[in-house]
């Protein structure tokens, strides 16, 4: 039946250290080009898949690596037609090549000229070209000249078998197609965030978007080879999306996602070479998902890490102004030392959060106790607790007299504002409201749990 | 082609095709509609790992383990790519192909492990042989029925309840999430409902007849629905009969089409993958020919649309010219209508010939003329032109050298109701803003 390929093989073998160095340091002939040849595919991979992650086209490649399938096939049951080897790698990259492109009108056209939208679009050529694919293996099954067992390497890849003169290929198409983009890189930039913009500058818009297609399509075909259909996608899309967390320029993410696919590449093909019987394209794509893992977490630009620290760090300084402005407005209406219980009714805080916040306050130094139950602002606190005041009440004089907000209603838009007031608006604000500079303002409204 | 050789074999696979078709098809309606069609060519690669894990822990082949293995990573594909979505704040889709290539990544490590003892290969996971499951036969009520087609059929049989139980939930979470929240349907329960129904499908189909058909049915036929129409009743119907349709012709085309290829050596080909082939020519033929949205059918009437529009002008300019001189009867030949109308020999033919056959105008030795009914027509159209240049200057303030053009537009659009109500709104002047006497109306 369609049982082409049984990996009954053997289970894993771990290399002896004399093995480990040789390919490590790519004594081999052959071994130096695939790890080379897979390496700068990672890195033209890496470079192209940014661009196609910008353009939310990442699974774009998706159905182009399907499609490709039936072009294998077609291409093989051709050149045996015409009396030719089946097996010519020129020409079942050509058919497969075409049969990508051919993949992308089909996409466009069905999401410019129906209601379908672009997921659809996509599953659908996806699934159809490759079922197509599935039904020439199947004819190609029927013939003489000999079963489809070598096509079935584009599905999974087989880096770690491969001739010299394959892998060649791959290195010369990767290198070209690294090239080309480090070429046209500020075209594709200009396309991929503002095309109106490109063409009103008289950029060919619709060329670039063809050149970038072509290259997607390169980098797909090329791939087949080294590591299968499917896994080649995850070569334009884990890379990029991992460089996206580190930085927010184009060209450093393009740097940093050619960067990761070059790494993943080398590992996999060293690991691959290392042990017989890993196969190439898993490990180069388990590689790139550890390093996304890892950016994801860590990376210092849209990091996971990061974001929570900020988010902490904000929650942090408004819990401290928030503390700090109802000292002050208890020591204006006549409390000092100010009585916790007293504090506890100005906010909806638990005592927890209060007692908390009191200890950090008496860390920076902007509280001391004075006794178990009640604390004071020391001079510094003082100062601090002005300033948050000061802004607090500038907003809200602000949004009474020019806003026409009734007095009653304010305290709680201040409340949201007070935290992110810079220094420059605040200057601005006195100056409209003619209000002396450095010194808080008395409380346009009356103040919260102050009469008792 | 000696004729076909059809037996109950073939039948048996059509029946299997159509099952496990329907059941990917109906759930696949909802994806096609929440924008996730790629759900299906995820979870059905995504699931590889999960088949490995249940083989390592049972160490047998055996189904129920396979199928649990399967469908619990088949819901973590879905949890996993919302997590990256909100937490990472990567893209929905590429979120989506991280986590799918990564898990069929770490199936083929897995696989390759087990390898030593297994004959799971995973070619046979992504082809299926739908072929063989004939062969596979249990007892039901005392009938030989194939295992997958029970295990399909009752897969379409849970899809299609839970369907018309949660009919209303589904409709509302899938077109309005908010609103279901507000109205008190839980969205993301609903949500992950169908994540893990859609798993669950996935891998009980492609068990039997290959990951190719899955993706494939998951998405065509509700996007065949999608095109047919707007109702998401007749949409679901619209799929099952998709999933017939591709079963019952892929099939036929698997056996039948091979031996027409010259060169006399082929027999037959992959049966899946000419169902999704015959699914992809089904969605070709909704595409060009859909009564609503299809290519064909918008192109008609656009095509109609200006060939009318064209008409009006015509009986419009006739009028016009008769106006000028003076009332008398006055003939246009067509080629003076083509220049001035900027139209093509072809159109200007087919409108002509139309306006003729309905004697609006007639055709003399001079050209074209008007008939007394086509004077009529076009009366009420120069009559409707200048009551709108009339609105426009008093009520809009359109420039006096802008009116001709607006009301041109406007003209073909005005029927005899809003051409009343217009005169009386302006107070049925006798002239428009021009000078031009505005001709009375049809008694």
């Amino acid at each position: 039946m369609m049982t082409i390929l049984a990996i009954a093989d053997h289970g894993l073998q771990w290399p002896d250290a004399e093995q480990f160095l040789r390919v490590l340091l790519m004594r081999d002939y052959n071994t130096r080009v695939v790890v080379l040849g897979v390496s700068v595919l990672g890195l033209a991979a890496g470079v192209v898949g940014t661009f196609m992650l910008l353009r939310r086209q990442a699974l774009l490649s998706d159905a182009v690596s399907h499609a490709t399938l039936p072009g294998i096939g077609l291409a093989f049951m051709l050149m045996a037609a015409w009396g030719g080897d089946g097996r010519t790698l020129g020409g079942l990259l050509l058919g497969a090549a075409l049969f990508g492109v051919l993949a992308i009108f089909c996409v466009i056209g069905l999401t410019r000229y129906t209601r379908l939208k672009d997921d659809t679009a996509l599953a659908i050529v996806l699934s159809v070209l490759f079922g197509l694919g599935i039904a020439f293996l199947g004819l190609i099954q029927n013939m003489q000249e000999g079963n489809a067992a070598g096509l079935s390497q584009f599905i999974y890849g087989k880096a770690a078998s491969m001739l010299a003169v394959e892998a060649n290929t791959i290195f010369v198409s990767a290198c070209v197609i690294a090239l080309v983009c480090t070429l046209l890189f500020k075209e594709f930039t200009l396309v991929c965030f503002d095309q109106g913009f490109a063409a009103t500058q008289g950029w060919p818009v619709g060329w670039l978007d063809l050149v970038l297609m072509v290259m997607v399509v390169g980098v797909t075909v090329v791939g087949l080879q080294a590591v299968g259909l499917i896994l080649v996608v995850a070569m334009l899309i884990i890379p990029p999306a991992a460089a996206r967390f580190w930085t927010d320029h184009l060209s450093r993410m393009a740097l940093i996602a050619g960067g990761l696919g070059a790494v993943s590449g080398y590992l996999g093909a060293t690991l691959s070479g290392l042990m017989t019987n890993l196969p190439t394209g898993p490990v180069i794509v388990l590689t790139a998902t550890f390093m996304f893992g890892v950016s994801l977490l860590l990376g210092w630009r849209r990091g996971v890490i990061r974001r929570v620290a900020a988010h902490v760090r904000l929650v942090r300084r408004v819990g401290m102004q928030h503390l700090l402005r109802a000292m002050y407005e208890l020591r204006e209406s006549g409390d000092d030392p100010i009585r916790i219980g007293r504090l506890m009714m100005k906010r909806s805080w638990s005592i927890r959060r209060l007692k908390r916040l009191l200890k950090r306050a008496q860390r920076c130094g902007h509280v001391q106790a004075v006794s178990d139950q009640s604390v004071r602002l020391t001079e510094q606190g003082l100062a601090a607790a002005a300033t948050v005041v000061r802004n607090h009440r500038l907003w809200e004089i602000y949004l009474i007299t020019h806003a026409d907000i009734a007095p009653s209603h304010v305290d709680r838009d201040a409340d949201a504002i007070e935290h992110v007031l810079g220094a420059e608006l605040v200057e601005r604000l006195e100056r409209t409201l003619a209000v002396e500079p450095s010194r808080a303002p008395p409380s346009p409204h009356p103040l919260a749990g102050a009469a008792s | 082609m000696n004729g076909l050789n059809w037996t109950d074999t073939d039948t048996w696979i059509v029946v299997v095709g159509f099952l496990a078709a329907a059941a990917c098809g109906l759930p696949g309606c909802y994806l096609v509609l929440r924008r996730m069609s790629l759900m299906g060519d995820a979870i059905s690669h995504a699931v590889l790992p999960g088949l490995a894990i249940a083989f390592l822990v049972t160490g047998s082949r055996a189904s129920w383990p396979m199928f649990l293995g399967a469908a619990v990573v088949g819901v973590l594909t879905a949890v996993f790519t919302q997590w990256i979505e909100k937490i990472g704040r990567v893209e929905a889709t590429a979120s989506l192909g991280i986590v799918f290539t990564s898990l069929f990544a770490l199936g083929l490590i897995l696989l390759r492990m087990t390898a030593d003892a297994v004959d799971l290969d995973p070619d046979c996971v992504l082809y299926g042989a739908i072929e063989l499951t004939p062969l596979d036969t249990i007892a039901l009520w005392g009938w030989d029925v194939p295992r997958a087609a029970v295990v399909n059929g009752s897969m379409l049989l849970v899809n299609a309840a839970f369907i018309v139980v949660f009919y209303k939930e589904l409709k509302i979470s899938s077109f309005d999430p908010q609103l279901a929240t507000t109205v008190g349907v839980s969205a993301s329960f609903m949500h992950y409902a169908l994540m893990g129904l859609i798993a669950a499908t996935v891998v009980a189909a492609f068990e039997s007849v290959g990951s190719i058909l899955v993706i494939a049915m998951i998405v065509v036929p509700g996007a065949v629905g999608h095109l047919l129409t707007d109702r998401l009743s007749i949409m679901l119907l619209i799929s099952v009969v998709v999933a017939a349709l591709s079963a019952a012709l892929g099939h036929l085309g698997a056996i039948a089409l091979p031996p027409l290829i010259p060169g006399g050596e082929f027999i037959d080909t992959s049966t899946a993958g000419m169902m999704a082939v015959a699914a992809g020519a089904l969605l070709v033929l909704a595409v060009a020919a859909g009564p609503r949205y299809g290519v064909v059918s918008r192109w008609i009437g656009r095509l109609r649309l200006s060939l009318r529009v064209a008409e009006q002008d015509i009986l419009a300019m006739l009028w016009r010219t008769e106006e000028w001189s003076g009332g008398a009867q006055t003939s246009l030949n067509r080629k003076h209508i083509m220049e001035a109308l900027a139209l093509g020999p072809w159109s200007s033919w087919a409108v002509l010939t139309g306006l003729a056959r309905r004697a609006l105008v007639r055709q003399d030795a001079a050209g074209f003329s008007l008939t007394r009914a086509g004077r009529d027509q076009a009366r009420d159209l120069v009559r409707t032109h200048r009551l709108w240049e009339t609105y426009l200057a008093r009520y809009l303030h359109v420039p006096i050298d802008q009116l001709h053009l607006s009301a041109e537009r406007l003209e073909h659009a005005t029927d005899e109701r809003l051409q009343k109500a217009l005169s009386e709104k302006i107070g049925s002047p006798r002239l428009d803003p021009q000078g031009k006497q505005i001709p009375p109306a049809r008694d």
